[in-house]
């Protein structure tokens, strides 16, 4: 309760007040609209013209040296006309442009690459196939398709209830028990088991009881959840704790059970961010491919009974395109690409399909 | 905004959609495959007719194209067969195989003497049947400006993975190639990172060819600090692509487009090629002490034989002449029987690039194949 | 910590223990507990399995000096690796994060939301792919020319090679980019609308008002999204298997292609063809090694993040 109080004690008060602005006074100019473009055309002129001196021109090294003229060009400017507190405003809109301008460059490679190479495959045979019988060109990816909805939805349906139940318990009941702290620890040491591992430690658990050499789709499903559970736990109970006390006490104040407080009001008031972690755990491990190898095999034909022999899956599928290639080796790099292309439209369905339930079940908030 | 949204989500829901109506049963896949596997079917098959059920492989990655050659062509010759085989490595086939978790297996070598054993212990009343169905050349790739006839002998090139040679002029490089205009550009030796068959054989070679030169012994992983590491055979190759006077070993059918080294062979220096790579078997011993249908062989890396080329990876099947479900027997017969066929052979060279067993050879495998019991 | 959101609940609640509360505690507890029973299932699995290794003679084991001699550098490229993923990824997953929660118009800030959300997905064997045949070729230039005139940092050294470990680590940073700026864009949404209101009506810019509302409600949710990074980048395996020439042990250069291994890329590596017994049990332990360096790490965070705790929403 008392961190409540000094919170908004505290913001109006920061350490360096507000409007002490620097010696210059205050500014009362500002930096139109136009002469702002004009500032972002000349340090890319600048920059052009530096470089071309050095003669080292790049798109990148351009680009960067144009996010640093200007950087410095508007400080310098808006320093003048705006005052100082403006002038680090305004830098710092640059700098996290500039900052999401590079690392939307190699995401965007990324993209493109995936989708220019993928489309070469992206045919009616590619989704109604399997490999069974195929011989170098043709063929499709069907069976991993549904290999990897099946063990992912299994995957999904175990190991969301597990983590949202571990998340409540840690924010909503816990406290600081002994138990709720193991829980946090390990849960964080859990993110950091290698993929390999819990695959090799799935193996080892079917070993146990179903004998050597088992190879079912369901056992990858064990092994992501291994990878996934930890994931929702973590993003989940970050989303709880960022819900506020005040709603839950009001909630109790009007005599609500807890149980029901914490379905009716705490988990609706997350859920958008619970949905966004489900679905970035998802993706966590959608495309892993290191566990399915070990624990569910390869096959070429269709098989969709997850608790029956081997499995295909797109990521594995993609994988031994790439590494085992027959011959001609172009028809099994087009179909990884193909098949990699599917991945991510699968998780794109997902992640909308995520985005609908946040819409639909959140409270409205104040934005 | 909503508009825009259900636009974006027009496409992957018309992808479901097309899945959903497709779903239960690819395309090229016949009513009813994967049925309870070992049924009936076997009373009553004679060999290659009606057979059905299936059975398991797994191992070696090497040998993965071949196998997934194989296993498509006899599966599209018995529609109610099925062959899986899960390219895990050699060593965890031979593994699976040994316990019983699979009926056949792939490994880029032989059994060992302690395997042996437990394999006699896995065939129970059977024998145990190892054979070098795939060959294939390794090749020395490499990517230097200029140059595109290359022959090196045994001790230059271990000095060049050794890294003792450093630039592509070396004295020793341009005794070897008198005709060759040789650039100064270093040396960038490319090796797999991964532990591999490939890496075994190659080091095999080249301890056998130059003793002096390479002392690391034949070993899975790279030995010597300081080169390039690429994954896989794809690794090696890309790498070698993309850096000028880089050179490293790979599967002959891989290479693409990157000329090959000729190596010494006695007089004469030899590049790698199907016929070679054939013949090197044929002129290598038997390993002694070996049952009668184990045909483990010792490549004669220090062949001087004419026409042969020592660098080859033999990759072998491995399987038993008893199963306990005669039904297992059957279909690893007849899938057997395919892989060492010609037919079996030219779609494995087709398809993965690998050098066909020779008629001789065959003989000898058939009769290892044909001692399995299918009663 | 939930003691004041307890404190209501129980003093009205403790007469009548609804089943309906019970039911919801036993779910959650049992969950919990299911949790931690899988870990110890996890690390009692790896202890069995590397236990040939630990027990085995150093001449035994993978490499034939002992375990030391063999995990030692694979930890040091791990660490090197995953740091310089960090170093690169954490202030740009913050700047695309702000961006995209403050800075972008609300309709692009939506969709550029979702396009760093499928990026998780895609499967690291294509971004070792693509770091394989864009980037290092890319940075090879850079490299090379670093490597002329910079060479009198400790860290660089010819040949440049577009496998070496700096191109690894920004193919790293740019794999774990989409989840720590997801994290991070989320828990900035989530500051109090009021703060910053109230810091934008006393006329502090918008840096400001980040500085003063979002950063200080964002820190620990930063901190553990960055953690959620670090894990990911410590274990990663395709990519850097498929990137990485590893022909090294410890070297601090990052731009030539002599590098240590790192744990997970060498169990992905050699897993295949290693022999079973104590060279197979190396492989495992050194799993089992990377497990108790993500302990430390988040160990470490978690500290970290407790003595922030008290910008939690719900204490």
């Amino acid at each position: 309760m008392t961190t409540t109080q000094t919170r908004p004690a505290r913001k109006p008060l920061p350490p360096r007040p507000l409007f002490d602005d620097d010696s210059s006074g205050i500014k009362s100019g500002r930096i139109t609209r136009v002469q702002h473009v004009g500032i972002v055309v000349g340090s890319a002129v600048a920059a052009a013209l530096l470089l071309t001196a050095f003669s080292v021109l790049g798109p990148f090294a351009l680009f960067v040296t144009t996010a640093l003229v200007y950087l410095l060009g508007v400080y310098g400017v808006a320093r003048a006309v705006e005052g100082r507190r403006h002038a680090t405003d305004r830098v710092v809109t640059g700098l996290v442009t500039t900052f999401f301008l590079i690392a939307l460059a190699p995401l965007v490679s990324v993209v493109w690459t995936v989708v220019s190479r993928g489309l070469a495959r992206f045919d009616v045979e590619f989704f109604t196939w399997s490999m069974r019988g195929v011989l170098g060109e043709g063929g499709g990816a069907y069976h991993a398709i549904m290999g990897t909805l099946i063990i992912t939805g299994i995957t999904t349906l175990l190991s969301v209830p597990i983590g949202i139940f571990a998340a409540i318990y840690l924010v909503e009941y816990g406290g600081r028990g002994r138990l709720a702290r193991a829980l946090t620890f390990f849960v964080d040491v859990m993110t950091g088991i290698p993929s390999i591992v819990a695959g090799l430690f799935a193996v080892a658990l079917f070993t146990l009881f179903l004998g050597p050499g088992i190879r079912m789709g369901i056992i990858g499903s064990v092994a992501l959840m291994v990878l996934m559970i930890p994931v929702v736990v973590r993003s989940t109970e970050e989303m709880l704790r960022l819900v506020p006390n005040e709603l839950r006490e009001a909630s109790y104040a009007l005599g609500v059970p807890k149980w029901l407080t914490i379905s009716k009001v705490v988990l609706p008031t997350a859920a958008a961010g619970i949905a966004t972690g489900v679905t970035l755990a998802i993706a966590r491990v959608i495309g892993e491919t290191a566990p399915l190898l070990v624990t569910v095999g390869t096959t070429t034909g269709l098989n969709i009974n997850p608790f029956e022999g081997r499995m295909q899956t797109l990521p594995v599928f993609a994988y031994y395109s790439y590494a085992t290639p027959g011959i001609p080796r172009e028809a099994f790099i087009e179909r990884m690409w193909a098949s990699v292309l599917t991945l991510i439209l699968i998780v794109m369905t997902l992640n909308i399909v995520a985005r609908l339930i946040s819409k639909f079940f959140a409270p409205k908030t104040g934005r | 905004m909503n508009r825009s949204t259900f636009r974006i989500a027009a496409a992957p829901a018309a992808l479901l959609l097309t899945l959903t109506l497709a779903a239960c049963g690819a395309a090229n896949e016949g009513g009813a495959t994967d049925g309870g596997g070992d049924s009936t079917a076997t009373d009553a098959a004679p060999e290659g007719e009606s057979l059905s059920g299936s059975i398991a492989g797994a191992g070696s990655s090497a040998q993965a194209a071949a196998m997934e050659a194989w296993r498509a062509a006899f599966e599209s010759a018995n529609p109610d067969a099925t062959v899986t085989y899960d390219p895990v490595g050699s060593s965890g086939g031979r593994e699976q195989f040994l316990s019983g978790a699979v009926q056949f297996a792939g490994s880029d070598a032989y059994l060992d003497d302690e395997e042996v054993t437990a394999a006699v212990e896995r065939c129970g009343d059977g024998e145990l049947i190892q054979l070098p169905a795939y060959i294939s050349p390794i090749a020395v790739a490499y990517n230097v400006e200029g140059i595109d006839d290359l022959q090196l002998s045994p001790e230059t090139l271990a000095r060049i993975f050794t890294q003792e040679i450093t630039t592509w002029d070396d004295p020793a490089i341009a005794a070897d190639n008198p005709d060759a205009t040789l650039p100064s550009t270093p040396i960038t030796p490319v090796n797999r990172s991964d532990g591999s068959g490939t890496t075994a054989n190659f080091t095999d070679y080249l301890a056998a060819a130059a003793p002096d030169v390479w002392t690391y012994g034949e070993v899975d992983d790279w030995p010597v600090a300081g080169g390039t590491g690429g994954q896989g055979t794809s690794g090696v190759v890309a790498a070698v692509n993309q850096t000028d006077g880089a050179i490293g070993y790979a599967d002959e059918s891989q290479i693409g487009e990157l000329p090959a080294v000729n190596v010494g062979v006695g007089g004469e220096f030899v590049g790698p090629s199907a016929e070679a790579a054939a013949a090197i078997i044929d002129a290598s011993p038997r390993v002694e002490g070996r049952s009668q249908f184990d045909y483990a062989i010792e490549i004669d890396r220090q062949t001087q034989e004419s026409g042969t080329y020592p660098i080859v990876l033999a990759a072998y099947t491995m399987a038993c002449t008893a199963y306990d479900d005669p039904a297992d027997a059957a279909l690893t017969k007849a899938f057997l029987d395919y892989v060492i066929s010609e037919e079996g052979q030219a779609v494995a060279q087709e398809n993965a690039g690998s050098a066909p067993i020779s008629d001789t050879f065959r003989g000898n495998a058939q009769a290892a194949i044909d001692a399995i019991v299918t009663e | 910590m939930s003691t004041t959101a307890q404190t209501p609940a129980q003093t009205s609640s403790k007469p009548v223990r609804r089943p309906g509360d019970r039911i919801f505690a036993g779910l959650s507890t049992a969950s919990g507990i299911l949790i931690l029973t899988t870990l110890v299932g996890v690390a009692g699995f790896l202890l069995w399995q590397a236990w040939p290794a630990i027990t085995a003679d150093p001449s035994e084991v993978r490499g034939g000096q002992g375990l030391l001699y063999y995990i030692g550098p694979l930890v040091y490229g791990t660490l090197v690796a995953a740091v310089i993923a960090l170093l690169i990824a954490f202030p740009l997953s913050i700047g695309i994060a702000l961006f995209i929660s403050h800075y972008a118009p609300r309709r692009l800030a939506q969709a550029l939301g979702y396009i760093v959300d499928l990026l998780a997905a895609v499967p690291s064997v294509v971004f070792g792919l693509w770091g394989v045949s864009v980037i290092g070729p890319m940075m090879l230039g850079i490299q090379a020319w670093s490597v002329d005139n910079l060479a009198f940092l400790p860290f660089i050294g010819g040949p440049a090679s577009p496998k070496s470990m700096l191109v690894t680590g920004t193919v790293l940073a740019i794999m774990i980019l989409p989840i720590m700026t997801a994290v991070n864009r989320e828990v900035f949404l989530q500051t109090p609308r009021l703060h910053e209101e109230a810091s934008l009506a006393l006329g502090a810019t918008r840096w400001e008002m980040i500085q003063q509302a979002v950063i200080p409600f964002g820190r620990s949710g930063v901190i553990s999204g960055a953690m959620l990074g670090l894990g990911r980048a410590l274990g990663e395996t395709m990519a850097v298997a498929i990137i990485l020439s590893i022909s090294a042990r410890y070297t601090p250069i990052i731009t030539s292609p002599a590098n240590p291994g790192t744990i997970a890329a060498d169990i992905a590596l050699q897993f295949p063809e290693a022999p079973t017994g104590p060279p197979l049990a190396t492989l495992v332990a050194s799993g089992l090694v990377l497990f108790c360096v993500t302990l430390i790490v988040n160990m470490t965070a978690r500290w970290i993040v407790s003595r922030r705790a008290e910008f939690s929403g719900a204490n």
